[in-house]
């Protein structure tokens, strides 16, 4: 039987974060694309925790802490945009909220 | 071990069947459960490394507030019907981002796993993890000493985000500046029209198309058939060459 | 002592209260607001003397640096304030006088519409005087030179609806931009020699200079001084700046701003006496600027040009002092000078002002009995410039007439010219209070003559006219003396008028107490003639004094001799200079400037244009990445890790 170490949980929030990363490019609608965004924050949760255990430092868990309210603050901000721009046309994409292009 | 080995192995497939999940499946609710799987996922995978209160507020504010506010605005919005993937409007991006995607995958795991298990970094002399207290008092200890100032800043991001959040989705009494920022229609009523377009060439072959009427209101995966994906890239190009010219 | 920054910063408040309340104050708050500021300066300044005073002779100088304004590597400027005998001697008098010319612009600026506005300016003007005067190193004296000159603009224009008010102030600026260049090259070299331009360590660094380094310097700043001090070459526009209102002339024009350029190759002194040749070309350009602009002086018509040429020609004089190596003569004449021709400005303003604001002379006489306070502080005032001892100019001038007697070239021949100046400046200025107090009649009161002058004057001073008021004068007025706010200034000048000769009087070295004062800061001293001597050229200059006034009274009030033989058309226009230069700069001028112009528009424009096309031809050409589309950020975002991550493992394998 394989050792368990903390390079398995690396891998894995390597994996989860590549998911994240690929799914936020993909998709249209902007709730999933926060959605992506979430799983890639948490991706790095579990990195910051992993790491804080291997230097058993707790500044990697306390690092979490101010990840999830960073997280908290965007999911309150970007969801307001969601509703006000969905208010005002019915079935807009993330590919319609370009009128800051150059 | 055995024991340590099958929790991480398990918590991890949930974690990655909940990723998977959140990006593949097309209606955004699905997506929203998937997303609580990852992320009780990750709290077991907290746990599992002693990081036992971030695991419960894992659960409590992600999978309690944040998913429930997601599912809220979804419900709200009305927008818990199937996303349409026939069209992309941007080509190639698809394929780019799965590249950029496992690329990424690739490179860290060159990164990790070609490094031995000792990680770079030092030993932690100031802040140890100690077995014997606590982490919800290491943490509050931490958080309030030397994390003090990032603590109160966060305080303030928090008031800020709140007051922006009321500010963005008040109705506004004033008529707006611009009454109407897609003055062309989105773009999913584009790919609408572009489909239907499609459908009536498509409609002189031998190929019965099985097209709504015209639906400018949204996508409709109702009225895909197999010829609609055909013209999928040369659509896709039109579409964007009109949003480039504008 | 630690207080000398107040001396500047009191008008620098009044300023800025002034900008945003100064039309809730309105007439007279602001005036007195800015009065009372001021006076507060000229308390703040006796305060500093008095503290001078008290300090043994060599110990007289309080070197206090505010904080550090540009720091860059070896170059470091610091805003600092220098107060010894020299910068408290002017700031004395820029404070005194400036009080008493606020508060005489407090009645003389009743009802403009602009009232407030006048005072702002005027209060920054005295900011910036003080700070050129207070500063420690070059740099901040350029920032109080520029300081004054931009308000010297604001004033002189003040009226600036109509147009010749507007284009003297612009020929004011654009001719004394060619002196700062002077002063910033100067600046320059001397930073380039010595490696500082600290008046405190100039001294002490001067060893290795050489004389030629220290000519060429001299005479750039001299440049500068010839356009602060409108000197020859570049004296035209002071005639011009006339066309502010009457207080600005006497602060600015007159007493403080004028004598900048004395005070900075004061400043300068020990440099000065390294470079000797400098001195002679300053001394003459001097003399011959104080005889061409007191023979301008003779035919001039209207009062305040009248005045202003004198002004040049006294100037002259004190370069002249200077050049000859009298510091203190200089100063000496600057701050007596700086009394009585203040007073010969605010009179000047009291007539203008009852007389409608009409400025022509042909048109005054016999105002005596109408303005009797003007008339008596008046004639203290011409007494004291025609140098009829004991009155102030008398001493001054007479020192400076002397230092030029004594000096090494020529000493004869300048000083026959010095007092050529004195006696046209006796006759210039009798025939002036002739014209106005005296005569034979009331000439406006003829109706042909105020006809024919009135019209004469439009036409012929279109672009010079004084004051943007158009002249109502009629035959039935009847002028008025003018209210208390601007009598007392003037009684309080004549006063310094008449006695300010016992700041230096010659007859012992114990009543010398302004070259006492000096003499520690000035590194060289200046040898007067013995006394017998002195007594000679005294008695000279007095003849002289006696025969200009002599003469004009003759023919101004006798007229025995027609005026017509003296003032010729070309001293009417000041030997042509100012219509050369018109016609140079119109001619081959103007070819070469359109020269420079198209060169500009090809070569300098088109790099420039080159530049910002490149740049937005880079931008087009940019654009499309600028999507506005999230979901390509967030591929190009994750590309980047990407290559990121690629380094790190690169470095890994390596």
């Amino acid at each position: 039987m394989v050792e368990l170490t903390q390079t398995w949980y690396l891998v894995l929030a390597a994996l989860i974060f590549a998911i994240g990363a690929t799914g936020l490019v993909i998709r249209r609608n902007p709730l999933v694309m926060f959605m992506c965004v979430e799983l890639m924050l948490n991706a790095v949760n579990l990195t910051f925790v992993s790491f804080g255990n291997m230097l058993d430092d707790v500044g990697g868990q306390v690092f979490v802490f101010f990840v999830l309210v960073v997280a908290a603050a965007e999911v309150a901000v970007g969801l307001a945009l969601v509703v006000a721009i969905t208010r005002r046309r019915q079935g807009a994409t993330a590919d319609d909220l370009s009128l800051m292009r150059g | 071990m055995r024991v340590e080995m099958f929790v991480f192995l398990v918590a991890g497939a949930i974690c990655v069947a909940g990723a998977l999940g959140v990006v593949l499946f097309r209606n955004p609710v699905h997506n929203a459960l998937s997303l609580v799987a990852t992320l009780f996922g990750v709290a077991v995978l907290f746990v599992a490394q002693g990081a036992y209160f971030l695991a419960a507020i894992q659960v409590i504010v992600y999978a309690g507030a944040i998913v429930v506010l997601f599912l809220f605005v979804i419900m709200l919005l009305g927008v818990d019907k199937a996303d349409d993937v026939r069209f992309e409007p941007i080509p190639g991006i698809r394929i780019a981002a799965v590249v950029v995607g496992i690329s990424l995958l690739g490179m860290s795991l060159i990164a990790l796993l070609s490094s031995s298990d000792v990680v770079t970094g030092t030993q932690s002399a100031l802040a140890p993890l100690d077995p014997a207290i606590p982490d919800v008092n290491r943490i509050g200890e931490a958080l309030f000493t030397d994390y003090i100032y990032a603590f109160e800043i966060t305080a303030v991001l928090l008031t800020i985000a709140v007051v922006g959040a009321v500010m963005l989705s008040r109705q506004s009494t004033e008529t707006p500046l611009d009454l109407d920022e897609f003055p062309d229609g989105t773009m999913a009523d584009k790919l609408a029209i572009r489909l239907e377009e499609a459908a009536v060439a498509d409609s002189g072959d031998a190929d019965g198309p099985d097209a709504d009427g015209p639906d400018a209101d949204g996508p409709d995966a109702d009225g895909s058939d197999a010829d609609g994906s055909d013209a999928d890239g040369s659509d896709a190009e039109a579409v964007t060459d009109a949003g480039g010219d504008s | 002592m630690e207080l000398v920054w107040l001396i500047p910063a009191l008008p620098l408040l009044a300023f800025l209260v002034l900008i945003p309340f100064g039309r809730k104050l309105s007439d007279p708050g602001a005036g007195w607001f800015a009065t009372l500021m001021v006076g507060g300066s000229f308390a703040a300044s006796i305060v500093a003397y008095s503290e001078l005073m008290s300090r043994p002779a060599d110990d007289r100088v309080v070197h206090q640096v505010l904080f550090s304004w540009i720091p860059a590597g070896d170059f470091s400027v610091d805003i600092g304030f220098l107060a010894d005998p020299v910068s408290i001697t002017m700031a004395l008098f820029i404070t005194g006088i400036g009080t008493l010319i606020h508060m005489y612009s407090v009645g003389y600026m009743k009802g403009d519409p602009k009232y407030s506005k006048f005072f702002t300016y005027l209060s920054l003007f005295v900011a910036s005087m003080l700070v050129l005067v207070l500063a420690d190193n070059l740099l901040l004296t350029f920032l109080g030179w520029e300081g004054v000159g931009a308000c010297s603009y604001l004033l002189i224009s003040f009226w600036f609806n109509e147009e010749a008010n507007a284009t003297a102030g612009k020929k004011a600026f654009v001719t004394n931009r060619i002196g700062d260049f002077g002063f910033m090259v100067g600046t320059f070299l001397l930073w380039m020699t010595i490696g500082t331009i600290n008046y405190v360590d100039i001294p002490e660094r001067l060893g290795g200079i050489t004389e030629l380094t220290a000519t060429a310097i001299v005479l750039l700043f001299f440049l500068g001084a010839i356009g602060k001090s409108a000197q020859l070459p570049l004296f035209v526009w002071l005639p011009d700046a006339m066309a502010g209102p009457t207080p600005v002339s006497a602060l600015i024009h007159a007493a403080t701003m004028v004598t900048s350029g004395i005070f900075l190759l004061t400043r300068l002194e020990p440099l000065l006496f390294q470079a000797p040749i400098a001195g002679e070309v300053i001394a003459w350009v001097g003399l011959a600027t104080a005889l061409v602009a007191a023979l301008a002086a003779v035919a001039q018509n209207d009062i305040k040009k009248v005045l202003a040429y004198s002004t040049i020609s006294q100037l002259g004089y004190m370069f002249l002092a200077l050049g000859s190596g009298a510091i203190v003569a200089g100063m000496y004449h600057m701050i007596t000078h700086a009394f009585f021709k203040a007073l010969l400005f605010l009179g000047s303003g009291s007539i203008i002002r009852s007389m409608s604001h009409e400025q022509d002379m042909r048109l005054y006489g016999r105002l005596r009995k109408y303005l009797p306070i003007t008339s008596i502080t008046f004639i203290l005032g011409w007494l004291a410039i025609a140098g009829i001892p004991p009155f102030s100019g008398f001493w001054s001038k007479d020192e400076v007439l002397a230092a030029a007697y004594s000096s090494e070239n020529l000493g004869v021949l300048k000083w026959g010219i010095g007092i050529l100046v004195a006696l046209l400046t006796a006759f210039y200025m009798t025939r002036l209070v002739i014209m106005t107090f005296f005569g034979p009649k009331e000439n406006w009161r003829d109706p042909e003559k105020l006809e024919e002058i009135g019209v004469a004057s439009s036409f012929d001073d279109s672009d010079e006219s004084a004051d943007a008021e158009a002249h109502h004068l009629e035959p039935s007025h009847t002028p008025k003396e003018s209210p208390w706010t601007m009598t007392v200034p003037l009684v309080v000048l004549a006063t310094f008028a008449t006695v300010a000769g016992i700041l230096n009087l010659p007859f012992a070295d114990r009543f010398k107490s302004l070259e006492i004062w000096l003499e520690p800061v000035l590194t060289h001293s200046h040898e007067a003639p013995v006394a017998t001597t002195l007594f000679i050229l005294a008695g000279v200059a007095i003849v002289a004094a006696v025969f200009g006034v002599i003469a004009a009274y003759f023919v101004y009030q006798k007229q025995k001799i027609p005026a017509e033989r003296i003032e010729k058309p070309a001293l009417v226009h000041a030997l042509y200079i100012n219509d050369t230069y018109a016609e140079v700069v119109a001619g081959p001028g103007t070819a070469a400037f359109q020269g420079i112009a198209d060169f500009d528009a090809a070569a300098v424009d088109g790099a420039v244009n080159g530049v910002a096309k490149v740049t937005s031809d880079a931008g087009k050409g940019l654009k499309p990445l600028q999507s506005g589309l999230v979901r390509t950020y967030a591929l190009t975002l994750s590309a980047g890790a990407v290559l990121l991550l690629g380094f790190v493992v690169m470095r890994m394998s390596f």
